[in-house]
């Protein structure tokens, strides 16, 4: 086993079950964002953010999430580092054989990129959510439970400051690109692809990618245009 | 029709006297280059312009000279094997260059495959790869009857195409982290594929991917550029494959 871990093949499965694990949080995330999109009282999307902050298993599920991020992000260093050692000197004439914006070739950059955008993303919502509170948060209405105004943070934050708009738009075409390699890639890593499946899954990636970046870029153009 | 004649080209290749020196660029320039020749025909027109000046000939791999030795290499204007799909250097034509242009010649550069000389490098590595565990048992005696080993033809296609890898390295050499993935997956799946490579099934891959890791090759990241560069076009379905047989044979453990 110690050697599975430290054989390169060890480290790509870490990378790949994580990635799958991150894409199926992404995929709820989305789903539940799209509430600020579907109904304009914010009811809906409060009342998940509710149920999101309060219900037991999503507690359960929050430290393993920050550590699926964690590893992904810890050996995908790793991994690069090694990696760029195995060419100690490089080509002049570069290479010609994949563009150079192919996500595959740049997954690390554009992880890295993401990796900002998550940092300033927990520090949008997160933060104020469990840590510092805002005043916002503090007039939820239309339930009877209390509740946190989760909704008059977002919008808040999307009507009134067109930058951050445009980081979101970016982040999420990011995101996008980023699992267009890495879902299929996922796959590929741990064995689950054959000649046939590879056309398929690259297939689900390139669409998944292209509902992840419209749907999460959606939701902060929604707001500068709606309001 | 006669092939068109390229007036003037020029030749930026790496020289390097010898694996611990410091290498550098030179620029030739060679005049009346038939668009009809190969790639090394051209090499050799230029050898043997660097001899009769009385310098040192440039020193690059080639044997048969038909794409199937897997001896030559070279990356040539930032492709492996030249700027043509499915061929080796030496089925690459002068027609696929241009008046004036200057040709860069690369050597493959892998960590795992040091320089010897000029652009010609030590693919040593790829036969300690394969001598980990790209080989079959074979008994000795009585030749069994070859009907009594039914192979699905889908299979042995696919085993086939596997086995068209000829170990030249371009795989490596374009990979962005000179990984030997394509090679060995190649190597692997030739056998996986037929009932012959059943008995070495278990270690061949974790054998094969110990020694890839030992000599220094990178991992793989899936780009795909290996497949394109491949003169074999060998899919990189088959690294599905070689994870495959080499988790299942790591669970088992």
């Amino acid at each position: 086993m110690s050697n599975f871990l430290s054989a390169t093949i060890g480290r790509k499965v870490f990378m790949s079950l994580t990635g799958l694990f991150l894409i199926l949080f992404l995929t709820l995330h989305l789903s539940l964002n799209l509430f600020l999109i579907f109904d304009d009282s914010g009811i809906l999307f409060n009342q998940a953010a509710n149920f999101m902050a309060t219900n037991p298993m999503i507690k359960i599920m929050e430290p393993i999430l920050a550590l699926g991020f964690i590893i992904h992000i810890i050996w995908a260093t790793w991994i690069t580092l090694i990696n760029m050692r195995a060419r100690p000197q490089g080509y002049a004439s570069g290479d010609q054989l994949l563009k150079w914006w192919a996500p595959s070739k740049n997954m690390f950059i554009l992880g890295g990129m993401i990796l900002v955008f998550l940092v300033l993303h927990i520090f949008n919502f997160w933060v104020k959510l469990k840590i510092t509170g805002d005043p916002l948060l503090a007039k939820a209405t239309g339930t009877a439970a209390e509740m946190h105004n989760t909704y008059a943070l977002v919008s808040n934050l999307f009507i009134n400051f067109p930058l951050y708009d445009l980081l979101y738009v970016i982040a999420g075409i990011l995101v996008g690109l980023h699992i267009t390699h890495g879902f299929w890639s996922a796959f590929q890593t741990i064995g689950l692809s054959n000649i046939k499946w590879m056309k398929r899954l690259k297939f689900l990636a390139n669409l998944i990618g292209v509902i992840f970046a419209v749907g999460f870029s959606a939701i902060p153009i929604y707001f500068l245009l709606k309001f | 029709m006669a092939d068109k004649i390229l007036n003037k080209i020029y030749v930026k290749v790496w020289r390097q006297n010898n694996p611990t020196a410091k290498g550098r660029f030179e620029t030739y320039t060679l005049e009346n280059i038939s668009q009809g020749n190969s790639f090394l025909e051209m090499m050799d027109i230029l050898n043997d312009q660097l001899i009769r000046g009385g310098k040192d000939p440039i020193a690059f791999d080639h044997d048969c000279r038909e794409g199937i030795c897997g001896s030559c290499s070279l990356y040539i204007n930032g492709h492996a094997h030249g700027p043509d799909t499915m061929v080796t250097t030496c089925q690459l034509h002068m027609r696929k260059f241009n008046e004036g242009q200057t040709i860069t010649v690369e050597p493959w550069r892998v960590g795992a495959f040091p320089v010897i000389k000029d652009v010609m490098v030590d693919r040593t590595a790829f036969e300690k790869i394969q001598q980990a565990g790209g080989f079959i048992s074979v008994n000795t005696g009585g030749v069994p009857d070859g009907n009594t080993i039914a192979i699905s033809q889908d299979d042995a296609e696919e085993a086939m195409d596997a086995a068209a890898c000829i170990g030249c390295g371009a795989c490596a050499a374009t990979c962005k982290n000179s990984s030997a993935m394509l090679f060995l997956a190649a190597k692997v799946s030739q056998f996986a594929k037929l009932p012959q490579g059943q008995v070495e099934a278990k270690r061949r891959a974790v054998a094969m991917y110990a020694k890839m890791d030992e000599l220094g090759f990178g991992g793989c990241t899936n780009t795909g550029a290996c497949e394109l560069a491949c003169p074999k076009s060998i899919s990189i379905a088959h690294i599905a494959r070689l994870n495959r047989e080499y988790l299942k044979a790591k669970i088992a453990d």
